[in-house]
């Protein structure tokens, strides 16, 4: 979780002085989102990760269009750690004979649902927090700012521990909450300073000047022109969730047997990797691996296309 | 430098207090809402009411604002805090110091941190630097793949893969050669030797430090390729300096500020997740203390540990800061 600060280092986008809304036909110059779209749909990475991206979240929403196979159809006793083969089930079946495929399918859903929430509930955070520190400055932003310090000081793994420890209720609206109260402090900060930016372009002094409001001014000016950073931010967090959610269910403090999830697959085939069912270990752990690494590329071409500076 | 000085320090007491009192709410809050973990220590069979006081007298759990739910405590964190600043941590449901034990096993986790550390920074700067010399070019792009994927491999996932098939496989096949030396046979261990205190520690030290390394090594090549455009290396060129002074004085030095900041903050980093990896090598670390309160349900060591873990990634991120303030001075008139 912590590479996020240093990914998200060079997030200054000053250089735009378009609005976001000013993509007209294809000889208009462009705003800061259209350009980025330009970009986008000539990059290969963009829709390779797109479509990985696509994949997982219809497998958590409809996991029924991906296997036939019910969860809980395990048969112990006939298909226990039966490995992988090409004329049987691809992905070989659990150690307690349930089918791998429809496992990992099912499992999609707890993994990815926690990581939207996430996301979500940190942005919103990091959103309203950061523009207002940013914006109003003086009292407000020395207080923001310590109480970010004291969230900030919880190394995220450690704090994370300690929450979930006194939350009884595993399930997914708990998980999220605890993510989401350690997750903030970052996209907090991004969003201050890139709000602080943004504050003192023209633009804004002459929206000022012709008699705006300050609610006039941040919805219509501030945040539109400071936004970018944080929805790239988000977009790697996505997968930085969908990591942390595995790493806390691994270390038995996230979700808890009988639910079907990553995390706990990984747990459940740590200790036969070694006696011949390495696929027990292997396939949860792709799966995982891939979901972190899309949302990680989408965020990066996602940078890398809002920041002019590249081109 | 001197006001500086002042006004960090001036931030860090509430900052301290302000992360040690969410703990302290934190463990309050679970008392209030799950009950007592004394009482759940005697698992379906009440003992008297005298044994019971007794023991939540010994673990300083005594105190009737615990039957209220939602009372911060107040008193009850400020003899924590006191206590804490006379190093009493209190002890564990078996009677140990928690002081005692955390530092009979620190020295294990700052040998491992130190081994992370000292891997990916000479690595993942070295990466770095040849991928920001040759942007766009064949060196570039490999370092960016690798060091993407390296990223999104949640570290528990490549400690147990590293653990099983590499650690183990490579290990037992080592034991079979004859002429392989004992030291390699004792660094391809998939568990703590103590006898080994360092070799043992290096396969578990690069899966802790491989997270980061990709993420210094990006760092570097993204400030090394942002000064190389930058005028005063145009300058230095123009005298006709040699290649390697260009790269090896005047930019490497600019570009190495923000990556010694991402260093020093990451020792705190290294510490807390260092309890994922002592968790899988079964290292008897701090890290590996918290695995095993965690599933003991130990919640006086755990508070405990993470406070004092809470305040070395802080004290961290302090001394870092004023080091910055050294190497830029713009910082300090800001």
């Amino acid at each position: 979780m912590s590479d996020v600060r240093s990914t998200a280092s060079q997030e200054d986008l000053e250089e735009v002085p378009q609005g976001p809304s000013e993509g007209k036909g294809k000889d208009a110059t462009r705003g800061l989102w259209g350009d980025a779209w330009y970009e986008l749909r000539r990059s290969p990475t963009f829709w390779s990760a797109s479509v990985l991206v696509a994949i997982v979240t219809s497998m958590a929403v409809f996991p029924f269009l991906w296997t036939s196979v019910e969860p809980d159809a395990c048969f112990l006793a006939e298909h226990g750690r039966e490995a992988p083969s090409l004329d049987g089930r691809w992905f070989g079946y659990t150690f307690q004979g349930c089918d791998m495929w429809a496992q990992v399918v099912y499992g999609s859903s707890k993994s990815l649902a926690v990581a939207v929430l996430s996301a979500i509930g940190v942005s919103v955070i990091g959103v309203a927090l950061g523009t207002a520190a940013g914006y109003y400055g003086g009292f407000v932003d020395s207080v923001i700012g310590r109480f970010t310090d004291v969230f900030f000081g919880l190394p995220f793994l450690l704090g994370a521990l300690v929450f979930l420890a006194i939350v009884p209720v595993r399930n997914v609206w708990s998980i999220s909450g605890v993510l989401i109260v350690l997750g903030w402090t970052s996209l907090t900060r991004i969003m201050r300073g890139s709000v602080l930016s943004t504050k003192n372009k023209d633009f804004v002094d002459a929206s000022r000047a012709l008699g705006a409001s300050n609610r006039h001014i941040i919805f219509k000016h501030v945040l539109p022109n400071s936004i970018a950073p944080l929805f790239v931010l988000s977009t790697i967090y996505l997968g930085a969730f969908v990591s942390a959610e595995a790493t806390l269910t691994y270390l038995g403090v996230g979700f808890q047997q009988p639910d079907a999830t990553w995390g706990l697959l990984i747990q459940e085939g740590q200790p036969y990797a070694l006696q011949g069912s390495p696929h027990l270990l292997i396939i949860p752990c792709a799966f995982v691996v891939v979901t972190v690494l899309a949302f990680i590329l989408l965020g990066d071409v996602l940078r890398d296309a809002l920041d002019p500076r590249n081109r | 430098m001197g006001r500086y000085l002042a006004r960090r320090l001036l931030q860090f007491i509430p900052v301290v207090l302000g992360t040690l009192f969410l703990l302290h709410y934190l463990s309050v809050l679970s008392i209030q809402f799950n009950g007592d973990p004394i009482r759940a220590l005697f698992g379906d069979r009440p003992p008297p009411d005298a044994v019971l006081q007794a023991m939540r007298a010994r673990f300083g759990l005594d105190d009737p604002c615990l039957d209220t739910r939602g009372n911060p405590c107040l008193g009850m964190f400020l003899d924590r805090v006191g206590d804490y600043a006379r190093l009493d941590f209190g002890i564990d449901f078996r009677g140990r110091e928690i002081t005692d034990i955390v530092v009979q096993r620190f020295p294990i986790t700052l040998r491992l941190t130190a081994i992370a550390l000292i891997f990916e920074a000479i690595v993942g700067i070295f990466l770095g630097v040849l991928a920001g010399l040759r942007k766009d070019k064949g060196m570039d792009n490999a370092v960016r793949v690798s060091t993407t994927l390296l990223i999104a491999f949640p570290t528990f996932v490549f400690g147990v893969i590293v653990q099983v098939f590499f650690a183990l496989q490579i290990g037992n096949w080592l034991d079979t050669q004859p002429w392989s030396p004992l030291w390699l046979r004792n660094m391809f261990t998939p568990v703590y030797l103590s006898d080994y205190p360092w070799l043992s520690l290096v396969i578990p030290g690069l899966v802790l430090g491989s997270y980061s390394l990709a993420s210094i090594a990006r760092l570097t090549r993204t400030s090394l390729i942002e000064n190389l455009r930058a005028d005063y290396v145009r300058t230095a060129r123009a005298k006709g300096m040699a290649q390697r002074r260009v790269v090896g004085i005047h930019t490497l030095r600019n570009s190495l500020i923000p990556v010694v900041t991402y260093l020093g903050i990451d020792i705190g980093n290294l510490m807390g997740g260092a309890l994922v990896t002592e968790g899988i090598f079964n290292i008897p670390g701090v890290g590996g203390l918290i695995f095993q309160s965690v599933r003991l349900n130990d919640s006086t060591v755990i508070i405990a540990v993470v406070a004092i873990l809470a305040v070395v990634f802080l004290t961290a991120n302090l001394l870092v800061d004023i080091f910055y303030a050294v190497l830029d001075p713009r910082i300090r008139y800001e």
